[in-house]
């Protein structure tokens, strides 16, 4: 093969992951427009926060410990103990439950029957409360997330692709085991809402609020349900990003990569999620590798808004939206 | 009922020559077909009446004439021409305004602004006359005010002038809305379910407002309603729609003993 | 009983639709200007000019020109940060391509530019609508953010990227470079905020103004009455966009001197915008400077009791901040959707029966 192609070969792959990575965050949205009609923008602050609360958790630092400090004094930082991975992962899940809760008893509870866009703004008040309140509790600086993922090239892709080809693919280990656990918690998810008494009210309540009220199902507790849900795709999405670039304010500006995926898969459709993230991943990365150079690079930053942006004017109900019939 | 030249009504109104005329037309969503080969006229003020059960396609039938949906076969002849398929905003321009069955007012504005809007489209300032306003913006809108006020003396709503609409009861709603089509001085006014939620004394004073800008400003109106008693009372000609077809056309009198149409409105089994 | 219309008649359908029907609210309005005009150029100091009034009012050029396209044409946009840059890098351009084009002028054309640029970027709002609006007005200001940083025709070549203001003057005096004085940045910036809230107000009082409503509040219906949402939707991302240009170049040109375009016109500096517009009113001309003051007053505020006062940390306070602001900002939107200007109206409401409560 010749080596230009390998190298778009190679680069394809890398994208799909990236893609992979980016359905990740953009399901979180879905779930949560879904279910209570809102656009989440504070999506991927969720997932720093859940993962700086990871790595708090873990590492054993005293909440708020900075802020205390100023106040009082006080020269307190940690509690001296290390928490191992899977428990902290439990309790960061904990946390997020617990502003699972918060969000609805304190915000989504007094906005019902608002206008969407109202709510979404609600939403981008929220991002900022939470990038200011994440960094209140554990700080800003940036931190090494380590929870036992395999990290570093893969050795095995390397030689075969060799063997192969003669030239040796460079694929991320942490890429691939994100790739397996996206597959397994999108698979998990959708098992959830076809088979289970809670997904099926979760359904219920995205297709009609009002006849899902009719029927006796508990709006809040949806509600609730959808937020644990996005926090726990958050704090899913924030190990893997946090393990790969460190956690640090960059990883809540995930939600806007996440962004052109839901306008090219359609805000309301899982598969839309799905397959949105793996063309911006690969379109992003071919562009930059075909284009970039020739235009100063870095592309990244607005390709797969464009896209996104050409695409929705052709086709403004998305990739798998049902054509739109507007009444009177 | 064949002259050209119109027809004389039964109380003395001279009915002039057709003014709207549909021919043939179909329209469909996908495979769902909402209107099935629908020929009729509307006659220069008269008042036409659409009647039909629910789901018989007669908002349908509205939204083809004001262009919101562009039926997939047939013609449209408006005022002695063919009219060609155009945006709605278009077609209110050559004269044609309604209101619609789910009231849409613009709820962050005052009655006042709402029946303003429908002067729309007789105003001409440019953006730039209206940036410095003092001048020919400020006249032409001391100009339009004063025609908007004489629709809100004409339908009793001067009182409600600088309330937020959102906040007016259901009644009078409806009737800032007929207030909004009014003011675009249309040539044919289309009236979807006008008395739709009323109670009787609220449709009595809708029927008088009816009859009255027909008979004042002697507009052209075709209106959905579906109480009988209101449609045998008001209107001249009727067309009986029942599944996206048309069942029925003529006097009211003579499409009351329509067999076809009884059996619609009474529920004999389609086959 | 001292605030009330009683009265106060009007006898033609001009007075009857004046700003400011009721004679106290005048005597007010007057009484602003005037110390606005007179008084405060005379007392200012850098500290006051650079910390709290220039800011204030270019940001409030800035909210008017969102809360047009988004308070009254209903259009979400979070691509304000982008469209100030235009604004920015046109001025810029042009006061280096023609050094002897009066400074005044410079920032008015740089408005066109960024209006031009605006409505190339409303054209999808035509088929695109809610949401997928707004998320497409991000490409507008990534794209943009990434053009001035990328192609260096935009910052003259210059070795460090940046973007840095010559002086100029108007009359002898400057108004832009180091030797500028705070009076003359501040009245430079009053002129134009004073013309350009006078021109808001006019093109939201008449037909277009109501027409942008129309297709805010309900777009089908606007579009069957003769709205044409074509030249609505056009004319207020061109409007909207003038205004967010001409506090582009005034920010960079005579507020901050050099700019680096990331940082000065990054996505934090929209979200800004779009909060000073949600705290101080939707679709309110007083709103918006409600909500400009609001988040300029704000950090200031923060700054001194906490770090001056208390002697903490900046980056404490700072964090203390965004989650004061994105507290405010739900708090707003659940109690007070309508803002600081609603705030007023009750207020004002109240004023005019006490001391009766009814």
């Amino acid at each position: 093969m010749p080596e230009q192609l390998l190298f778009a070969a190679e680069v394809t792959l890398n994208g799909l992951m990236a893609g992979v990575m980016y359905s990740l965050v953009a399901l979180g949205f879905v779930l949560i427009f879904k279910a209570s009609g809102i656009f989440n923008y504070a999506q991927g602050v969720m997932a720093l926060f859940a993962a700086l609360t990871l790595v708090g958790i873990q590492d054993g630092q005293i909440p708020f410990s900075h802020l205390i400090n100023t106040i009082f004094g006080t020269e307190m930082h940690d509690f001296g103990w290390h928490v191992p991975a899977f428990l902290a992962i439990l309790l960061a899940l904990g946390v997020m439950i617990l502003f699972a809760i918060v969000v609805e008893k304190f915000i989504l509870k007094h906005l019902v029957n608002q206008p969407p866009i109202i709510l979404f703004m609600a939403t981008i008040g929220l991002a900022y409360f939470m990038e200011g309140f994440g960094d209140l509790m554990w700080g800003s600086d940036i931190k090494k997330l380590d929870v036992g993922l395999p990290q570093g090239i893969s050795g095995v892709i390397d030689e075969t692709t060799f063997d192969w080809f003669g030239y040796g693919f460079f694929i991320d280990r942490l890429d691939i085991a994100a790739t397996i656990v996206a597959a397994i918690l999108v698979s998990v998810l959708v098992l959830f809402s076809q088979y289970t008494k809670q997904g099926r009210a979760m359904r219920a309540v995205a297709d009609d609020h009002q006849a899902a009220l009719s029927v006796g199902i508990s709006l809040r507790f949806i509600w609730v349900l959808v937020w644990s849900i996005a926090g726990f795709v958050a704090l899913v999405a924030g190990i893997m990003w946090g393990t790969k670039s460190g956690v640090q304010f960059s990883l809540s500006l995930i939600a806007l990569k996440a962004l052109p995926v839901l306008m090219l898969g359609g805000f309301t459709s899982i598969p839309g999620a799905i397959v949105g993230g793996l063309i911006v991943g690969v379109g992003e990365k071919l562009f930059e590798f075909a284009i970039g150079p020739m235009i100063g690079g870095a592309t990244e930053n607005w390709f797969a808004y464009m896209l996104a942006l050409l695409f929705l004017v052709f086709r403004p109900q998305g990739l798998f939206g049902e054509k739109i019939i507007e009444r009177v | 009922m064949s002259l050209d030249e119109g027809y004389t009504t039964p109380d003395g109104r001279k009915i002039g020559a057709v003014v709207m005329e549909m021919k043939n037309i179909t329209l469909r969503f996908g495979g769902v077909v909402a209107i099935e080969n629908i020929s009729f006229d509307i006659r220069q003020g008269e008042i036409r009446a659409i009647i039909g059960p629910n789901g018989a396609g007669k908002s349908s039938m509205l939204n083809v004439i004001n262009g919101f949906y562009h039926p997939q076969e047939g013609e449209i002849w408006y005022k002695g021409a063919q009219r060609q398929a155009m945006k709605p905003h278009a077609i209110a321009r050559q004269g044609i305004a309604r209101t619609f069955q789910n009231i849409a007012l613009f709820n962050g504005m005052s009655t006042l602004d709402n029946i303003m809007t429908g002067r729309l489209t007789h105003m001409k300032s440019s953006l730039l006359m209206q940036a410095i306003w003092k001048g020919p913006a400020e006249r032409e809108e001391s100009e339009q005010r004063e025609k908007v006020e004489k629709i809100i003396d004409f339908l009793e709503i001067q009182s409600i002038r600088k309330t937020p609409v959102g906040r007016l009861p259901y009644g009078l709603q409806k009737r800032v809305e007929l207030a909004r089509a009014l003011a675009a001085e249309p040539t044919l006014l289309l009236l979807d379910e006008p008395m739709a939620g009323m109670n009787v004394e609220e449709k009595e004073d809708m029927s008088r407002f009816i009859l009255d800008v027909n008979d004042e400003f002697g507009t052209t109106i075709a209106l959905i309603e579906h109480d009988m008693g209101v449609v045998m009372d008001i209107s001249d000609r009727v067309v009986v729609m029942d599944y996206g077809k048309k069942i029925g056309d003529g006097t009211p009198e003579e499409v009351i003993n329509n067999q076809e149409v009884i059996d619609a409105y009474l529920g004999v089994a389609h086959d | 009983m001292l605030y009330r219309e009683a009265g106060d008649y009007k006898t033609t359908y001009t007075e009857d639709s004046q700003t400011f029907p009721i004679k106290l609210d005048r005597i007010g309005y007057y009484s602003v200007l005037i110390i606005a005009f007179l008084v405060v150029p005379f007392v200012i100091n850098d500290y006051w000019a650079n910390a709290v009034l220039v800011p204030f009012l270019i940001y409030a050029i800035a909210v008017l020109g969102l809360n047009i396209l988004v308070g009254y044409c209903g259009q979400l946009s979070l691509g304000t940060g982008g469209f100030m840059a235009v604004g920015a890098y046109a001025c810029y351009k042009l006061m280096t391509g023609f050094p002897d084009l009066n400074i005044f002028f410079c920032v008015i054309l740089a408005g066109f530019v960024t209006a031009a640029v605006g409505m190339l970027f409303g054209l999808p709002s035509l088929r695109i609508k809610g949401f997928y609006l707004a998320v497409a007005t991000l490409a507008a200001q990534f794209f943009l953010v990434w053009l001035f940083n990328k192609v260096p025709w935009f910052y003259n070549y210059s070795a460090s990227g940046q973007i840095s203001s010559p002086e100029r003057t108007l009359g002898g005096i400057a108004i832009t470079g180091p030797h500028t004085e705070a009076w003359a940045k501040y009245l430079f910036c009053l002129v134009f905020v004073f013309l350009l809230a006078w021109l808001a107000r006019n093109l939201t009082r008449g037909n277009l103004g109501r027409s942008w409503m129309a297709i805010r509040d309900m777009d089908i219906a606007a579009e069957i009455i003769g709205v044409n949402p074509l030249k609505a939707k056009l004319t207020a991302f061109g409007v909207s966009s003038f205004f967010i240009g001409v506090a582009g170049a005034l920010f960079f040109a005579v507020y901050l001197g050099a700019a680096e375009v990331g940082e000065a016109f990054g996505i934090q500096k929209s979200f800004l915008i779009l909060f000073m517009v949600i705290i101080g009113g939707l679709g309110s001309i007083f709103g918006s400077f409600a909500g400009a003051a609001f988040l300029v007053l704000l950090p200031v505020l923060l700054k001194n009791v906490l770090v001056g006062g208390l002697g903490w940390q900046t980056d404490i306070a700072a964090h203390l901040e965004f989650v004061i602001v994105g507290g405010l900002i739900i708090t707003f939107l659940i109690l007070e959707p309508h803002g600081l200007a609603q705030l007023w109206r009750i207020i004002k409401e109240k004023l005019r029966l006490w001391p009766f409560p009814h």
